[in-house]
């Protein structure tokens, strides 16, 4: 009893991590590039504006997957849109009310932008109208999950090049008897420039990692190749060699 | 700070640039600058809608989202469905929703006037319109026009409101016919592998950026 429980968890784990990482909505699939870029300035702000945008992905993940039944073929995106209209509409007014005033000032408009982020009309079209209720849920934790990460790590690294900070705690202000280069912290990397870089060398990296699997499942690939065309002749078949992978 | 045409025009287009420095419309920037004539095509669409979407929200806006004042005209009210607009808010609250049900509904109409009337274009322009719904510097423009954020002046006036429109469009198509001639440079020059195609495409513009900060409070204004 305890062992399946323990099986289950560790399954829902897994692909709970598939979808965060291989499927990873901004470096695998790059969607909801725009607040990605836009607000995340601070960690602060990339795990509110992640967290905003992962509520709204659920429940509207939940929704559309129960009247996904309901609503004719011919119109189902505008109804979709509809739908996530609605609960954006609501995360603005909670956050409005909730949030600090100084982190709805800086994501502005990019909180009711989150209905136009194709992630979320993503899931509902690819995912959640055609599967049941508890998979979606799952797939909305998933995404939002992957989503907010890469928002916080993005903010992250702004945040500690750009201002020195972590959390608006300071980690390092500069140091005066380093070459000019460490002398402060580089503004430019809280500014537009710096986000396109960081999320440029980000990217790379991640394809670099991508890349680098590749490799290594080709070079264990290679040798089954190996024996089993050694195999063949061996057998003496005269047959063309066996196209592995 | 008076917010004049020329102040929307220079600060739009240069110094908060759609795409540069407000990061909105991104995924069309990435998706489709690798061919220049690809950029130009996206780009016109979306100066097109864009102008269009920003008079449509700013008169919805105007009309029928908010209070008018003592005797200015709603709709709401004209049509009878309320008697009175309530204090500021409670209507208010639909604009979200109402922006993107108008921008779906015009970039459907818009697709469709084209292949009647103008085929031409309509063919020129094919698989970029329905893509431009989705697209968040449409919903983005709409939202700046009408909200009072950053603007001293703001919500614009009508007017104001369309010619910010079109000059986000402008900014928006300046900066993707700039991408798309360095993309097509890149596309034949040694970059290593993991860089490729997007990645660098993310570091080049933000080279861009840099040169176009160099733009901010040009001429005293500030957006």
């Amino acid at each position: 009893m305890c062992g399946t429980v323990k099986g289950l968890a560790v399954n829902l784990l897994k692909s709970l991590l598939d979808k965060a990482v291989k499927s990873n909505p901004v470096f695998g699939l790059m969607l909801g590039l725009c607040p990605t870029l836009a607000v995340t300035t601070s960690v602060k702000n990339g795990l509110a504006m992640g967290l905003a945008a992962s509520v709204v992905l659920l429940c509207s993940n939940i929704l559309i997957s129960l009247i996904k039944k309901l609503i004719p073929k011919e119109v189902r995106i505008a109804c979709y849109i509809v739908v996530i209209a609605g609960f954006v509409t609501m995360v603005e007014i909670l956050m409005k009310a909730l949030a600090p005033a100084e982190i709805n000032n800086q994501l502005g408009i990019f909180i009711p932008l989150i209905v136009v982020n194709c992630i979320i009309l993503g899931r509902a079209e690819a995912f959640a109208s055609r599967n049941g209720v508890v998979a979606s849920i799952g797939d909305a934790v998933g995404i939002g999950l992957g989503y907010a990460g890469v928002l916080v790590m993005i903010g992250a690294i702004r945040e500690l090049v750009g201002k020195g900070t972590f959390w608006g705690y300071t980690v390092w202000s500069g140091y005066s008897d380093a070459p000019e280069a460490l002398a402060a912290p580089a503004t430019v990397a809280v500014l537009a420039p710096g986000a396109f870089i960081v999320i440029g060398l980000l990217f790379g990296l991640f394809n670099a990692i991508g890349n680098r699997r590749q490799a290594a499942q080709l070079a264990a690939a290679q040798p089954v190749r190996f024996t089993t065309s050694a195999d063949e002749k061996a057998k003496g078949a005269s047959a063309a060699e066996p196209s592995a992978q | 700070m008076h917010v004049g045409y020329v102040e929307i025009a220079i600060g739009t287009i240069l110094i908060s640039n759609m795409v540069l420095a407000r990061f909105l419309g991104l995924c069309p920037f990435i998706g489709v600058t690798r061919r220049t004539s690809d950029a130009v095509g996206m780009g016109f669409a979306v100066m097109f809608v864009m102008t269009l979407a920003a008079f449509a929200t700013s008169l919805l806006y105007k009309y029928v989202l908010i209070h008018p004042g003592p005797d200015g005209f709603n709709l709401l009210v004209a049509l009878g469905v309320v008697k009175e607009m309530p204090a500021d808010g409670y209507v208010l609250v639909l604009k979200t929703v109402s922006y993107i049900l108008i921008i779906a509904v015009l970039v459907q109409f818009v697709e469709m006037v084209l292949r009647k009337s103008v085929p031409v274009l309509y063919k020129a322009l094919g698989i970029y319109l329905p893509l431009i719904t989705t697209n968040c510097a449409v919903m983005g423009v709409a939202l700046l026009t009408t909200s009072d954020w950053k603007y001293q002046d703001a919500p614009l006036s009508l007017g104001k409101a369309v010619w910010m429109g079109f000059c986000g469009g402008v900014g928006f198509t300046l900066a993707m016919i700039l991408m798309s001639g360095i993309r097509e440079r890149l596309a034949v020059a040694r970059v290593p592998k993991a860089l490729q195609n997007v990645p660098i495409a993310f570091i080049s513009t933000g080279l861009m950026a840099l040169a176009f900060l160099g733009f901010s409070k040009l001429f005293g204004i500030e957006l």
